[in-house]
């Protein structure tokens, strides 16, 4: 990993050639050939690839769409008709694009947790971690573009909502909404400038993707017992192990991802959607798709609009100090039995504010979703830096290899 | 895949003892508050896996709506054409031709600047009822028909469930492939007129309906027994009436459902002979290791 010499050797006349001016083949070489990884990485290993996936399928249907997609308010709407019923497959490109979204944020949270649990953002891999977390508020602007160009009543509301979210800063925020809406209020320069920019965002994603693979690649994959690479015996070539895992497993993920396209295609949107964009009415409710929900919990549990607004990007931006928020060397949290039903309790937050976030915030359910808005930030905050210094961690294996050897002996026994 | 099935079980557990305290300490209070009874799933030939368009059904259901709802409701995004396509009504080029002609249709200016009028044609849009929104509104004591286009995917149902049992329908939702809960408000609002409860002030003009949010609609109760005549011998009573009528508009909103749940199984099939082999490659690839 560390160690940079590159044992590619060009087998011909050509690749010695190019080797020589534009040494790509060594790095495709280096990096997904015999690039040495863990042994011993579990299935949720297998989400980067899934991740690099679903990039890749929402760039390519969302070009197609371009093709068809007019931004303008009168006929975004219909025009998003047109391509589900009158170009050929076209309501195909779009249920995988719409559905798309939903799983690439299923992947990345997954991918997210996998790496807190881990402890994957721990040095030497907080380089990787921050790039990562800039990915997620990349695509978590890039998601909610899209999904206003639609411009179905839920599209135009929530664009509403959320750019309204900018009056809360002090003295400017008028103008910065302005500025953004291009305009009194939200209106066709400001759909235009969101297709615009939702075409862009991707592609920057992409870049982004590149330099948290390189920086993965320098540093080498964290593994489940949180134990760095000591030995070659503790490695294996990414090719074929790891290719052949992780291709396994895009297959398996795409099995789940067309059972949505193909039967429940509108299963994770909302209905109102299908109503043309209206400025005159407003929705009874206006919810954002499910992957913002726990956001937009933490959002409305502040009764205060600008606190609200601070504590909802806070949940992101705190993602970006946990490396140095967490006082634990110890890596994975299978091995803190102190902070393991924090990490849990945790989960727990997310999925209840998830669950809070489509919810009207009254009566219990505000309370419960400042309780739980309250925890999200402790964990972080209070409960990651203090166990850090007094727990008593359980012991860690010499090595990957004494770990795999003492796992596959228990595997050998029982199958 | 042993540490995923612990951490999954382990999730499970907590997330359970999350629900069931929250069973506890949550009183019947909170039971959820409806506008109405309980919109019941109803069976479509269209619903889950292996559902279709029942062509039949949706040539009757043309009919309502020709004969009953178009004198309010248009249905912008739908071309004459579309009549003729597979997985459709599937009437035949002169049927959907004869329905183009009745059609007039406004196509460029004449000589003299004025709008030019012509009879339709296949490849035109379904022509409205109305001009626009304020002659529709105007027309119907001020409210507005909504468009058909995709009014049955622009609708949907709510369950009076306790909040904690939610989760359980989203998953059982999602397994069963429920799609058409536009379908099943709709054929409920169609099917749920009647007299206003003692005690309920009526607004002027408007019809008491215990599926529409609020109960009172605009649209007086449109369908009746015999309302329209069946060339097929299907019985016509109100129900059979809105339920065809609404098995058209689910096939105006999606209509390529055939196509799509047809080329979902060969899809799915692929994919799982394809991740077996993969499994299997994946297997004897890393069996190297042990030796």
């Amino acid at each position: 990993m560390s160690d940079h010499s590159s044992s590619y050797v060009p087998s011909n006349g050509f690749t010695r050639w190019l080797d020589e001016r534009l040494p790509i083949i060594r790095l495709m070489y280096d990096s997904f050939i015999v690039f040495p990884t863990p042994r011993n990485l579990n299935y949720l290993w297998t989400f980067g690839g899934i991740l690099t996936f679903c990039l890749v399928a929402q760039i390519i249907t969302g070009i197609v769409i371009a093709m068809h997609f007019v931004p303008h308010g009168d006929h975004a709407f219909a025009s998003v008709e047109h391509l589900m019923r009158d170009v050929n497959w076209g309501d195909l490109i779009r249920y995988t694009h719409a559905v798309g979204a939903s799983m690439f944020f299923a992947a990345a949270y997954i991918h997210l947790f996998r790496g807190l649990y881990y402890g994957s953002y721990k040095s030497p891999r907080e380089i990787i971690w921050i790039f990562g977390v800039v990915i997620l508020l990349l695509m978590i602007i890039t998601a909610f573009m899209g999904y206003s160009l639609v411009w179905g009543q839920m599209s135009f509301w929530a664009v509403t909502v959320i750019t309204n979210l900018f009056t809360a800063i002090p003295i400017v925020g008028e103008g910065i909404t302005q500025w953004i809406w291009g305009g009194y209020s939200v209106g066709d320069p400001t759909l235009n400038r969101l297709f615009s920019l939702h075409y862009l965002f991707p592609f920057i994603i992409a870049a982004l993707v590149g330099l948290h693979i390189w920086a993965l690649h320098v540093v080498g994959s964290n593994n489940p017992t949180g134990v760095e690479v000591k030995s070659k015996t503790d490695t294996i070539p990414f090719f074929p192990f790891y290719v052949i895992k992780d291709g396994f497993m895009v297959v398996v993920f795409m099995l789940l991802f067309s059972w949505f396209v193909f039967y429940a295609p509108n299963y994770l949107g909302h209905s109102d959607n299908f109503i043309e964009a209206n400025p005159l009415q407003t929705p009874p409710h206006i919810v954002p798709e499910w992957y913002f929900l726990p956001f937009y919990a933490i959002l409305r549990a502040i009764p205060d609009k600008l606190f609200g607004v601070i504590a909802m990007v806070a949940a992101i931006v705190v993602l970006f100090v946990i490396p140095w928020l967490d006082t634990s060397k110890i890596k994975s949290v299978s091995k803190r039995p102190l902070f393991m039903p924090f990490f849990w309790l945790f989960v727990i937050t997310c999925f209840a504010l998830g669950y809070l976030g489509a919810k009207a915030p009254e009566g219990y359910f505000l309370i419960a979703s400042q309780l739980f808005t309250a925890y999200y930030f402790i964990f972080f905050i209070i409960i990651m830096p203090v166990i850090g210094l007094i727990e008593t961690p359980k012991e860690l294996p010499d090595s990957i290899t004494e770990a795999v050897e003492g796992q596959s002996g228990k595997e050998g026994a029982s199958s | 895949m042993n540490s995923i099935l612990k951490t999954i079980t382990k999730l499970t557990a907590l997330f359970s003892a999350a629900v069931v305290s929250g069973i506890i300490f949550t009183s019947s209070a909170l039971a959820a508050g409806g506008t109405g009874p309980e919109i019941k799933r109803q069976e479509w030939s269209f619903g889950g896996f292996n559902g279709q368009y029942d062509k039949a059904q949706l040539q009757r259901g043309f009919g309502v709506y020709k004969e009953v709802c178009a004198s309010c409701h248009g249905m912008k995004l739908l071309s004459y054409r579309n009549l003729i396509q597979k997985g459709g009504p599937e009437f035949s080029k002169e049927q959907a031709l004869a329905i183009a002609k009745e059609a007039t249709v406004i196509d460029g200016v004449d000589a003299d600047g004025e709008p030019k009028e012509r009879p339709g044609k296949l490849s035109d849009r379904f022509q409205g009822p109305f001009k626009n929104e304020n002659e529709a509104r105007s027309a119907n004591n001020g409210a507005y028909p909504p468009d058909f286009s995709v009014l049955a995917k622009a609708r949907t149902i709510h369950r009076h469930v306790p909040w904690y049992t939610e989760p359980y329908y989203w998953g059982y939702d999602m397994v069963t492939a429920y799609e058409e809960k536009g379908s099943d408000y709709i054929y409920a609002l169609l099917t749920g007129y009647g007299t206003a409860p003692k005690g309920v002030v009526m607004g002027d003009g408007m019809n008491y309906n215990k599926y529409f949010p609020g109960h009172q609609i605009a649209m007086a109760a449109p369908l009746s027994e015999d309302a329209v005549e069946y060339a097929d011998g299907t019985p016509t009573t109100m129900e059979q009436h809105a339920k065809d009528v609404t098995a058209f508009m689910a096939w105006a909103s999606e209509p390529h459902l055939n196509a799509r749940k047809n080329l979902g199984k060969r899809v799915q099939i692929y994919l799982l002979i394809f991740a077996f082999l993969l499994f299997l490659a994946k297997k004897s690839v890393w069996a190297r290791l042990k030796h």
